[in-house]
């Protein structure tokens, strides 16, 4: 536990919070190493599925980021990004992963501090929780 | 005459019937039932006797009819399709035709919903307007639903009830002549408390001539408290309570408001004696039944009429 | 189309402690199109229940298909390849797709992961509401085009009842009053005269009252 370094996918709207993590990036902002970006064209794009096999596979946390309310470039998906977020919360919270390894964030590609804190917020979080419990036997398996 | 029903003899000598309800106990409880009753003796033509009212588990009102009968006074058997299908219903209409019970009312019931067993099935077999073909059927065809004849067919005197207040009010005065279609011989509406608008309804019902059809006894519930007339107001599905009412309870110290409840259904009654093609009272007062003799009294209905029965 | 829910993972993850490979079976059909039981539910199912048991330190294999309709014979018969790896078998479709697969399967045991709900209709994106409860014998010529059967509380085919409110039921004022739809509708049509024929008592032989049932068109019949 000591050395736990936790594993966050972040699923990150390109038209917000990507150029706003490269804006951190050029600002020379720090933020946790522990977050794993993947650029989607908009956090409406991200599934239920890609969510829940991101937390198969092992991540310790997970977080889609989204464009402020009203700066969808696609109108609304962030709106419904975040109401998948809310149904996995729900569906992990049912069979005892908790809901609170999994987060939907909104922010405009300018905030490149705002990112920075959020990964780093979201990364301590996922600290506190503990290894996702499904892990010890993903590297079983993988040992074996 | 249709049946021997002290009911339908009232109606016929032309005078104000007047009826009034007991609630069974909610438990295997004889004496309540009488009790409740005895209050009554006397001052009404004949006793509703609810079935699982309000959806709540009650004694039968079959059997609580049987106590009724069995004081010399006269029950109306209810019942409602809500809990029995069409063979239940027959069984138990010729069990208490052959008790003597000659009036029934026929209800489709509150919803499950409401009472205490929300997850009981639903029956709804029939509704209440099949429910009336059926009984008249069983009278003057002496048929049941099924076809087949009956021995000795029940003579039932048939009620259903009205309510002018629900939505769509236009479809109010139509409802009611589906069941006067089927062979309603009476109709209990339910409480009055907006009488402009049951008069604007009566108006509707004697523009197609009904009220020559049909004897409709105008609903009555006297109100305790303020608190009551709100929550019927409120809470009631298709109850009808002006703000001037409420207004007027509240306008009274706590204690007097039984007595302003009661004032109100005189004056209601008063009115209403004078719309053409009102023929009697309901009086329900909801455990509270020791109030009728003196609303009875006091709204010049007495004496009851004491040779039919 | 026939409606269903997800049940409660809990009980889900019950019905399958006991085994190690199971078969999780989706359908393309109704339950696709209500977001119950497609593809895509398939996938996140297995996903949730790998890591319900994962977390718990087992580990579940489970094998995802979905059937282009789990109610036919003919489709259900593509499990033969798989059946057999697998110790059981949880469908996601309807209740007649489980039935099918039980039917065909005899010895393997077969778990329903859904609720069958209702025969409904989308009201919008995401909510799906009853409209027709197979009676077997359709009033819909003489009500306007709205079931009093699927859509009144009470069923009532000479409604509305007493607690019709500002066209709203006395159950929940969610939920449209039929008769007051129905009323509406006949005077749209201009068919008002026809709310006065009272409609007859029900046969319900034609509905479940006559037992289970069936269809046999003899000219389709092999």
């Amino acid at each position: 536990m000591e050395n736990f370094e936790p594993v966050i996918v972040a699923f990150c709207c390109h038209y917000c919070a990507y150029t706003a993590a490269d804006m951190a990036g050029s600002k020379r902002l720090c933020y946790p190493p522990n977050v794993k970006i993947i650029k989607v064209p908009c956090s409406g794009k991200v599934d239920a599925i890609h969510i829940m096999k991101a937390l198969e596979m092992g991540a310790d946390g997970v977080y889609v980021a989204g464009c402020l309310d009203g700066d969808c470039h696609f109108k609304n998906g962030n709106i419904g990004a975040a109401k998948r977020v809310a149904y996995i919360k729900k569906l992990l919270d049912e069979i005892g992963i908790g809901g609170e390894r999994v987060e939907m964030v909104l922010m405009s590609a300018g905030m490149g501090e705002r990112f920075a804190q959020t990964a780093t917020e979201i990364t301590e979080k996922i600290r506190k929780l503990g290894p996702n419990p499904v892990k010890s036997v993903n590297e079983a398996k993988t040992a074996a | 005459m249709k049946t021997e029903s002290v009911l339908e003899k009232v109606f016929a000598s032309g005078e104000l019937a007047v009826t009034s309800e007991c609630g069974p106990p909610r438990g295997a409880l004889a004496e309540k039932i009488i009790e409740k009753a005895k209050m009554l003796q006397g001052y009404v033509d004949a006793v509703n006797v609810t079935d699982n009212q309000t959806a709540m588990v009650r004694m039968s009102s079959f059997a609580a009819c049987v106590f009724i009968k069995q004081l010399g006074m006269d029950p109306i058997l209810q019942m409602v399709t809500r809990d029995r299908n069409r063979l239940a219903m027959q069984a138990d209409i010729l069990g208490a035709y052959a008790h003597g019970i000659d009036i029934m009312l026929c209800l489709s019931g509150d919803h499950p919903h409401f009472g205490d067993h929300p997850m009981a099935a639903n029956v709804h077999d029939i509704d209440s307007v099949q429910f009336v073909q059926m009984v008249r059927d069983m009278r003057d065809k002496g048929r049941f639903q099924g076809g087949d004849e009956i021995l000795n067919p029940p003579k039932m005197y048939i009620g259903a009830a009205a309510n002018p207040f629900a939505d769509p009010f236009e479809l109010r005065v139509a409802r009611l002549a589906k069941k006067i279609k089927a062979g309603t011989d009476f109709i209990q509406t339910q409480c009055i408390y907006n009488l402009d608008k049951f008069e604007k309804w009566m108006d509707g019902v004697r523009d197609r001539g009904l009220h020559e059809k049909v004897n409709i006894m105008a609903g009555i519930t006297p109100m305790k408290t303020v608190g009551m007339a709100r929550y019927m107001k409120k809470r009631v599905p298709g109850m009808d309570v002006p703000d001037e009412l409420i207004k007027r309870m509240a306008g009274v110290p706590k204690e007097k408001q039984a007595d302003e409840g009661i004032k109100i259904s005189i004056e209601a009654i008063e009115r209403l004696k004078e719309v053409e093609g009102v023929k009697g009272f309901h009086i329900m007062a909801i455990e509270w039944e020791q109030k009728v003799p003196e609303i009875v009294e006091r709204a010049g209905l007495l004496p009851r009429p004491k040779e039919f029965s | 189309m026939i409606t269903a829910e997800r049940k409660p993972m809990e009980e889900l993850i019950e019905c399958l402690r006991p085994y190690h490979r199971i078969l999780l079976v989706g359908c393309n059909e109704c339950v696709t199109v209500c977001s119950a039981g497609g593809r895509k539910e398939v996938g996140i199912l297995s996903s949730a229940l790998q890591m319900a048991f994962m977390k718990e330190g087992k580990t579940l294999d489970v094998k995802e298909i979905t059937l282009e309709r789990q109610c036919d014979p003919e489709y259900v018969e593509e499990l033969v390849t798989h059946i057999d790896q697998a110790e059981a078998v949880m469908s996601m479709a309807c209740g007649c797709g489980v039935q099918e697969i039980a039917g065909r399967f005899k010895s393997k045991p077969v778990f329903p992961a859904l609720n069958t709900t209702f025969m409904g209709a989308s009201e919008r994106q995401g909510v799906w509401v009853e409209r027709c409860q197979g009676c077997g014998e359709c009033v819909l010529a003489l009500t306007g085009g709205i079931c009093p059967i699927a859509r009144c509380a009470k069923q009532l085919l000479n409604g509305p009842c007493g607690g019709s409110t500002n066209g709203k039921c006395e159950v929940d004022p969610d939920i449209d009053c039929a008769w007051q739809l129905i009323w509406d509708r006949l005077k749209a049509l201009g068919l008002e005269d026809r709310y006065e024929d009272n409609i007859a008592a029900k046969d319900w032989r034609t509905g479940r009252g006559g037992g289970p049932r069936k269809i046999i068109r003899e000219d389709l019949v092999k």
